[in-house]
């Protein structure tokens, strides 16, 4: 599906870190590599760094610190937002919506629009296209989307497919009505019988949680995990991205009347840094144009990764340069979203730690 | 070309014999994330990037399916 926005645009970006960073070098012993081929896959997928959540922390408590600290610094004004588009995939709670409890710790207004998207890796384009179609209505005219995921405690620590790779964090994105007339290209996909290439079995209403399902199992590959835990079938999720998103972007650019090297930056999902690599090769789009730096630094926290790629590569361009971006996700659903858009003097764009 | 991909293999599975072996994938020698470490040992070797679409188990399942596959992205003997 093709979208379309006019007069709309971000006017800033932040990203929260939990402060609890894990090295990849302090696991090694938990996974089924040697630790030669550990090495490789260290320099190849990119692991190193991640920062996870300490227990008893919520969505919902790095959504506040991050909304408080823009209110504290006269970043953002409480009276000001209409409405607020959460994407998680770990809420606090099955009811109420997380994003009802953020507006009601918050002191926000009442006279507003709240709504809770899941979503997964495609989150953040996804997100953003819900807040642009919010903006289309007269009364609203600003709405902070906030992603935020905390899959971490859902990854087995015995999963060397996933373990490795997966960050939580959250980022909040403060879109608005603007009087510039550029447009703002949207598309969004699915695919639904791909459901269970990414998927978390128990814990739902179909499968509620049970001793059993706490059980870890081992696959064919060494994985050890749960039917509570993650699990990723990492060779079709490759390959869905290898074979939709080049494609998805050719689309996108081809309804805006763009070419290739007109983008200034593609900033895309971080799910691996081969991954990324293979992309940028496929699309023919330079590595310097497409960052693939943040798993290594932060892990992979879902749809955060991309606002993520944006506060730690471009955050002091952002605030005095324009550009023209390209910002793509991909993942559980199946789902695959995108938006090319000028991103311009930004109010803010930064990175703050959790605590 | 072929001794350079018995090397690589060799490098990541040291425990098997690649020579010996008629399906490296039905018989476990190799699993998404050795296919992975030999991508990037051949893009690397061969200055190449091997087509996103075309890491798939199947293609690496013998030494003469990775030649077809490096002849396809450019590399000849």
């Amino acid at each position: 599906m093709n979208l379309k926005f006019r007069n709309k645009k971000i006017t800033g970006i932040l990203t929260v870190l939990p402060e609890n960073e894990v090295n990849f070098d302090d696991e090694i012993d938990n996974y089924d590599f040697s630790r030669a081929q550990s090495m490789k896959l260290k320099l190849i997928m990119g692991y190193g760094k991640r920062r996870v959540v300490k227990e008893g922390t919520a969505v919902s408590d790095l959504c506040i610190y991050g909304m408080n600290y823009l209110f504290d610094k006269g970043l953002l004004k409480k009276e000001d937002i209409d409405g607020i588009v959460l994407v998680t995939q770990s809420p606090d709670h099955f009811v109420p919506a997380t994003s009802h409890i953020i507006q009601g710790k918050l002191g926000l207004k009442q006279d507003m629009m709240l709504l809770d998207i899941n979503q997964a890796c495609s989150g953040y384009p996804v997100g953003l296209n819900q807040a642009f179609m919010l903006l289309d209505q007269e009364e609203v005219n600003k709405v902070v989307l906030l992603n935020a995921d905390m899959m971490s405690s859902k990854v087995s620590a015995k999963d060397r497919g996933s373990r490795p790779l997966t960050g939580d964090a959250a980022s909040i994105t403060i879109v608005e009505k603007d009087s510039n007339d550029s447009t703002i290209y949207g598309t969004i996909n699915v695919d639904g019988t791909g459901a269970e290439s990414l998927i978390i079995p128990a814990g739902g209403f179909k499968m509620p949680s049970t001793p059993e399902t706490a059980k870890l199992q081992t696959d064919k590959n060494g994985n050890s995990r749960a039917l509570d835990h993650l699990v990723m079938k990492g060779d079709d999720v490759f390959n869905f991205v290898q074979k939709q998103v080049p494609p998805m972007i050719d689309n996108l650019l081809s309804k805006a009347n763009c070419d290739k090297d007109d983008v200034d930056y593609y900033l895309f999902h971080q799910p691996n840094k081969f991954m990324l690599k293979k992309l940028a090769d496929k699309m023919g789009v330079p590595h310097d144009k497409m960052p693939h730096n943040v798993v290594e630094n932060f892990g992979n926290a879902s749809g955060v990764s991309v606002p993520t790629a944006i506060t730690f590569n471009l955050a002091d361009k952002l605030l005095t340069e324009s550009f023209l971006v390209c910002i793509a996700g991909f993942g559980a659903g199946l789902s695959w979203a995108s938006l090319l858009m000028k991103l311009e003097k930004l109010d803010f764009c930064e990175m703050i730690d959790y605590k | 070309m072929k001794e350079k991909i018995i090397t690589f293999l060799t490098e990541i599975r040291p425990e098997f014999d690649f020579s010996e072996s008629s399906n490296f994938i039905e018989e476990g020698m190799l699993d998404s994330f050795d296919i992975v470490s030999l991508v990037a040992s051949l893009d690397e070797e061969f200055e190449i990037s091997i087509d996103g679409t075309e890491i798939l188990p199947e293609n690496f399942s013998s030494v003469e399916g990775i030649i077809q596959l490096l002849n396809k992205n450019g590399v000849t003997e």
